[in-house]
């Protein structure tokens, strides 16, 4: 693997490579020594033309656990706000002799178009409404390890609800083919005016009815509503959103035994995601910052520890 | 000089069981028992070694708790090869102040030795690291020797040992071939 730029590139076995390796390094953070040598001399960019907290902090700690020197440019503060394009920006870093960009940018596509003019390795941290592959495989990664900490089995044959604004949502593409990769099914919940277009073509189901819905997951994933698409006709009033999608206190009464609820975050309580939610010992959206970390991890040591090549075997 | 082209026996699964009851007595005479002492397999096939000296170590009622220990990320060749699966690191205890035996199957270049010193740092700080090798087949590029040695097979460097065990490969035996070049 040179670049991670979608889900969608990816194959089950690399899926599966990522996440394997990505329990190893889990270890890790519970070591009182958070190093190990493997991406010693390399160096990372993260370079987010987007604010994030969690992205751009779990790989930077992902790729200093790994040793790896990693800095950080950002739009604000930087060139970009003089009006320097993506391009120039980009080939500026790589002339540094960088070994690998972390981009986040509001283009959808862009990640992919950006490793056609660089030399360094390309991975995508959200390009616009496209996708977020590390979110996707940290989702699956946190779901897995609820489920073998529950003796619930793994992520096959599992049902997994995504409820919330889809039509915004980089996300919700990466995991719904994630998740089929690895055979788990999606049901998409949102009003109509937030679905993507093109959703009858996507492998999910789709439906409006949340209450109907919940009953049968085995997780319940609540994306963030962006409080400014409530002024944009997406819905009628905060107060209709939470009495249709939110996952309230009853709502939460109505998961079955085992289920488990996720957010990706930055979360809005009380709008998606009640604080009963939240915080419910069925939340695993602490598990899920945590696994953001190894996943990371994981990807970059595949990326940037060995030569070019297929995977060896010992 | 007589050339070998078939790979030649030199270690047969009686040799290994005997020689893995002498090493158990050994590592249990030099740590005057088993307290403080944890033993470390270097995966691949130092692993199921280390649980088979502790499984004889328990017949003798001196439990010796065995773990494992994964060296991919500390390889100095890492850069050169495309990247290796990450197998699992598994402490039985920690190893602050606890003497640690590492175990492999081939003792050559002491490489894979220094590699694993390196991960053990990260890990902790023993009171004592001790090194045992089913075989040792010379060609040091590193000033590392083992304490505790099956068998030693001198070799010639374009020769490769296959050290062959029940649990990976479903038999024991100890082979030396003409690398294919």
């Amino acid at each position: 693997m040179k670049h991670l730029l979608g889900i969608e590139e990816l194959s089950r076995d690399e899926i599966e490579m990522l996440l394997a390796t990505a329990e190893e390094m889990h270890d890790v953070q519970s070591r009182p020594i958070k190093k190990l040598p493997a991406l010693r001399g390399r160096t990372v960019v993260n370079l987010f033309f987007e604010d994030s907290t969690r992205t751009r902090s779990s790989f930077e700690l992902a790729a200093k656990w790994l040793s790896a020197d990693a800095i950080n440019v950002s739009a604000k503060g930087s060139s970009v706000s003089k009006g320097e394009s993506m391009r120039d920006t980009l080939m500026t870093l790589d002339a540094m002799g960088v070994d690998a960009i972390v981009m986040r940018h509001a283009g959808s596509g862009s990640v992919r178009q950006a490793a056609g003019w660089v030399r360094a390795s390309m991975i995508n941290a959200g390009d616009g409404m496209h996708e977020h592959p590390t979110q996707a495989l940290l989702d699956a990664h946190a779901i897995r390890r609820h489920l073998r900490a529950n003796e619930l089995g793994d992520l096959e044959g599992k049902r997994v609800a995504i409820t919330g604004d889809l039509l915004h949502s980089r996300v919700v593409r990466s995991n719904v083919l994630l998740l089929n990769l690895v055979g788990a099914s999606v049901v998409l919940v949102a009003p109509p005016t937030l679905l993507p277009p093109g959703v009858e073509n996507w492998d999910a189901e789709v439906s409006h009815d949340f209450d109907s819905v919940l009953p049968d997951v085995d997780v319940a994933m609540m994306l963030r509503v962006q409080r400014e698409r409530m002024s944009g006709g997406f819905f009628p009033s905060e107060r209709e959103y939470i009495a249709g999608y939110g996952l309230t206190a009853q709502r939460l009464a109505k998961l079955k035994p085992g289920a488990c609820i996720a957010h990706p975050g930055p979360m809005n309580r009380g709008l998606e995601i009640s604080s009963a939610a939240a915080d419910a010992s069925q939340s695993i959206i602490l598990d899920q910052v945590s696994a953001g970390v190894a996943v990371r991890m994981s990807v970059l040591y595949h990326l940037l520890a060995g030569d070019a090549g297929d995977e060896r075997r010992d | 000089m007589r050339m070998h082209h078939e790979p030649r026996a030199m270690f047969s699964a009686d040799d290994m069981s005997w020689a893995m009851t002498r090493m158990t007595h050994e590592i249990l005479e030099r740590n005057h028992g088993s307290e403080g002492v944890i033993l470390l397999g270097i995966l691949t096939r130092g692993a199921p070694l280390a649980k088979r000296l502790a499984a004889i170590a328990e017949r003798e009622n001196q439990p010796l708790p065995v773990g494992q220990l994964d060296i991919t990320m500390y390889r100095d060749d890492l850069r050169s090869n495309p990247t290796r699966r990450v197998g699992r690191t598994i402490l039985p205890a920690p190893i602050d102040e606890r003497t640690v035996v590492l175990v492999d199957d081939v003792l050559f270049s002491g490489r894979t030795v220094q590699a694993a010193l390196h991960a053990l740092a990260d890990l902790g700080r023993p009171h004592a690291i001790q090194l045992v090798t089913l075989i040792d087949r010379g060609h040091r590029e590193l000033p590392i020797q083992a304490d505790i040695v099956g068998k030693s097979i001198p070799t010639a460097a374009d020769e490769s040992v296959r050290v062959r065990l029940q649990e990976t490969d479903g038999e024991d035996l100890v082979t030396i071939e003409r690398s294919a070049l």
